[in-house]
This record gives C-alpha cells, structure tokens and sequence, in this order.
C-alpha cells in the first residue's frame, strides 16, 4: 500500500493497518500455516510408525519384537530436547555422508576436519546454490520426520496397550468362524481396538499441538519465533518503533493454542462416538441400553 | 580416459562458478544495528550492508540466513551456512573452533545499562548478559551474580521488569536502546574493554573464502568505503 511508505507520517487507523501488514507481520501469519502443515502431515505418520511399532512388538519373530521394544522403550526414554537437536543433525551429515561417498568419489581430504564436517559442493544437501525455500522445506522435513519418530513412539505403546485391551472372546469367536489368523487381526482385532486407543492417542494429539514451539529449535521459524522477534521492543531504526508488545503476541498465541484444543475435543467426541457403534463396551451402548 | 572427462567436467564446474561462488550468510538478526530483521521481513544494519559490499567485491553470491546466537558457530561448523557475521568479537576460545577474517569493525566498548536512578553499585548485583558472549563470560568472572537470556532484547526486558539489576553488553547497541527508552534506561558504572574487533566466522576448513573476504575488507577500509558504513550506523568516524 503507497499510504504505508512513510510510516512516521501515519497515526491511528492508518498506522495500524500499515504495520498489520508489513513483510514481517505477513511471515508471522504464515507461520500459522507452518504450524498446521506439522501436525497434519506428521500425524499420519506417527500412526504409521506407532502401528509399525506396536506390531513388531507382537510379532512371533524375536528379532522384530525385541527391535519394536527397543524403539518404545528408547525413544520414549530420551528427552525431547536432545533428541530433537541430535536427530536432524544427524540425519542431515548421514545423508550428505552417503552423497559425498557417491558423488566426489575422488576426494581426498577427510570428512572430519577437527569440528568441521566438510563434503564436497555436490554432496551438499540442499545444495549451496539451491533457493532459500528448499532449505526451508529440506529444514522442516527433517523436522516432521524428528516428531514422527518421538511421538511414533509414544503412538506404538498406545496401540500395543490398545491391541492387547481387546476382549480375548471376540478373537475366539472369530477363530472358531474359521477366520486365518490374519483375518482375525485386520478384520476383528484392529477394527476394535481402536475405541481403546482413542484417550491415549487424543492426548498425544494435544501434545503434539503443544510441541510446536520445538520447531524453532531446529531452525524453523514457527509462531513462537515470530511472537518473540514482533513483540521486542523497537527503536526508531524500525518504520514501526514500538515499546515490548510481547504479551499481546503471545496473547494471540494463548487464543490459537485455546482454539485448536477446543475444536480437537469436538472432533474427537464425534470420532469416538463413531469407533464406539456397536461395540461390546459401554461407550458402544445406545442410551436406552444403559438406562435399561 | 574416464578419470580425463572427469577432470574436464570439474574445470568446466570450477570455471562456472568463479563468477558467482554461492555463499551463505548466517547472522543472528536480532542485534541492531549490527543486524536485525526489518519490517519487510529481511535482513537489514550495518553487517547486511558490509556483507553485500564485500560480496560484490568478492565476486560471491550471497544468501543470508538467520540462525539462534547459541548454536550459531555448530551450524557453522556443520555447513548450514558458510560464514557468521553477527558482531561476534573476535576471541581465543571461539578462535579454538572456527576462524575469523580481520576484523571489520573495532573493538566496542562494553556497557552497564540499569532503570533510572540506580547507583553504580549495580554492576555488583545480578546483571544480565546474552547467552554465550563475551560479556557473559566477563560478568561470570566478576563478583557480579550473571543471568544469562537469548537475545539482546530479553535481557533488556528483565532489566525492566526488575528480574536483573543491569544489563551488560556491546555499547554500540546499547545506545539506540538508552536513548530511546525517554530517560528509563541510563548507563552506569565504567565501560569496560572485553575482546577484540569484530569479525566474519568462518570454518577453519575454509581458507580459500576467508582469504577473499580478508582481500574485500583490505579494500573497503582503503576506500573508506567501511568508515562511511560504520559513519552512517554507528553515528561515530570510522577508524580505518
């Protein structure tokens, strides 16, 4: 807006509707998004690895289960905090290791110089050259795949303890159908296991929401990130000075974290009611069952 | 034959590249006017304006990207970014772990800030000092109690609402806060002389970039082009 070009000119209205929608203000929207994308692209993949894990720790093959405990049982051991800063890290030097190694093939100098840990330009992963978006998204990739693995773990005794919830008659009755045993397990066993699962996992969820701020550890800049740097005092060097706001920001903050837990509580009331239907449990009751 | 092309194709890439070598620019942007994020969103003070100026000398084509001033140097050190210029002085112990190029801009002067009407016996109370600078360190060896924060601005914050009884940090910064805070804010006690100038961090593996920014700042401090930058920032002649 050409009325925004001088901003020690405005007051009022004017000044505020200029500074709301400065570059800076736009970014701090933006990261919203950021925040949404990680809980809708990681939570899918945090199911996939708690099935995953739950699984292998049923599994009749030694090797497997003793590696879906260790999964549990490790991750959910190690703090979050250096867990988040030791995984990307290391995820990143592994896979510009594993480039290095196929394409400059012919250099001679180590990969560990001292503190350094230098590749060739090729293997550098996104490359020097590349935009600053694709290191932005190669960042927060290695961010969702960080929370997949920590909260997978978490997701994987939900659904182990879930599994084993199961009345062990419905299983019987569906052997004695004639059901293989992997019809019992896709047909019977994991269409009810579900409606246990649902507390342990509807908690994960919250957590997860309240994790995000996590992200800024590892170099995303989420919303946390952007409340803080809008919300410092400015000096005049700034078009739009302003004394310490961060309360206000963070009081933003407080009502989108507010907001996203009350309309999670909705869609879980529905979810479960739907997971419940039919069920041999009390929440699978009609109302006039109950009362009977 | 093979390993010839090989040689080949990598001359024809060096030779592609000499133009314009790729480079990231990792500073802080939250240390005015050093460096600070604008309100458009980019990187914006004195150091965005030096850097560009040593970029176009050098022949580099830069990128800059922000980073959080405690893990600054391992994401140097990891390749994240090729060079650290964020006001960061030139010290032993950082030089254990990276290098520097000369030094762009003098050593500053050190400051207590305090809320108007404290003594100078505050500087032996709690006194508040960014995280992993070498002001921490100096509060650290005092008989001062040091509270370490992120940034710049928090410590000024906890100054205000009364968690720290002053803050010490580098004077240039201090001065646009000061006068500004219409008279709440006042410098107490002595300035005091900790570390050297400020330079750019660069891995230690990297001769080659280092030797081209120290070729760039030879020539913008012969020009007086690095004077009239620290001029126009600092409101106070340039040195060199």
């Amino acid at each position: 807006m050409h009325m925004c070009a001088d901003p020690s000119t405005l007051d009022g209205f004017n000044w505020w509707l200029c500074y709301l929608t400065t570059g800076k203000q736009i970014m701090f929207y933006e990261s919203f998004l950021t925040v949404l994308a990680l809980l809708f692209l990681t939570a899918p993949v945090v199911l996939l690895l708690g099935f995953g894990g739950a699984v292998s720790r049923r599994s009749h093959f030694a090797p497997l289960r003793w590696f879906g405990a260790a999964y549990t049982n490790v991750v959910r051991g190690v703090p979050d905090i250096i867990f988040f800063l030791f995984v990307p890290i290391a995820m990143d030097q592994g896979i510009e290791y594993i480039r290095h190694k196929i394409k400059c093939s012919d250099w001679d100098e180590p990969v560990r110089q001292g503190n350094d840990f230098v590749v060739c330009a090729a293997a550098k992963m996104p490359l020097g050259t590349s935009p600053q978006w694709v290191h932005e998204v190669y960042g927060f990739s290695l961010a969702l795949i960080a929370f997949a693995i920590v909260f997978g773990a978490f997701a994987a005794n939900t659904l182990y303890g879930a599994m084993q919830a199961v009345p062990r008659a419905q299983l019987e009755t569906a052997e004695a159908f004639g059901m293989s045993e992997r019809q019992v397990f896709w047909r019977i066993h994991v269409p009810q296991m579900w409606v246990f699962a649902m507390p342990g996992l509807t908690n994960l969820w919250m957590i997860l929401i309240k994790a995000s701020p996590l992200l800024f550890l590892l170099g995303v800049e989420d919303i946390v990130y952007w409340a803080k740097e809008l919300g410092g005092a400015k000096t005049t060097r700034f078009a739009y000075p302003h004394p310490d706001w961060r309360v206000y920001y963070f009081g933003v903050l407080l009502v989108f974290y507010l907001f996203m837990t009350w309309i999670s509580e909705r869609v879980f009331v529905r979810i479960n009611r739907k997971l419940s239907h039919g069920q041999a449990t009390l929440g699978g009751l009609t109302d006039a069952e109950v009362t009977a | 034959m093979k390993k010839l092309v090989l040689a080949a194709a990598f001359a024809a890439l060096a030779a592609g590249t000499v133009n314009a070598e790729a480079i990231r620019m990792g500073t802080e942007g939250a240390y005015p006017p050093y460096n600070f994020i604008n309100d458009n969103g980019e990187v914006d003070g004195f150091e965005r304006e030096v850097g560009d100026k040593l970029c176009e000398i050098a022949k580099l084509d830069c990128t800059w990207v922000t980073n959080d001033w405690d893990s600054i140097i391992p994401n140097l050190v990891s390749g994240n970014y090729d060079t650290i210029i964020a006001g960061m002085s030139i010290t032993p112990e950082r030089d254990e772990v990276i290098d520097f190029t000369q030094e762009y801009f003098p050593p500053d002067p050190s400051a207590y800030v305090a809320l108007a009407g404290a003594d100078d016996s505050v500087i032996h109370g709690v006194v508040a000092a960014q995280t992993s600078t070498i002001q921490a360190n100096y509060v650290a060896n005092t008989d001062a109690t040091v509270v370490e924060y992120a940034t710049l601005d928090d410590t000024i914050a906890a100054v205000r609402s009364g968690e720290a009884d002053a803050v010490l940090a580098d004077r240039g910064p201090l001065n646009d806060i000061v006068s500004e805070s219409n008279g709440e804010l006042v410098f107490v006690g002595d300035d005091v002389a900790i570390g050297g100038g400020v330079g750019i961090g660069v891995r230690e593996s990297d001769a080659e970039l280092k030797a081209k920014l120290n070729a760039a700042i030879d020539q913008m401090k012969a020009d007086g082009s690095l004077n009239a930058l620290i001029e126009k920032w600092f409101d106070r002649p340039g040195p060199y």
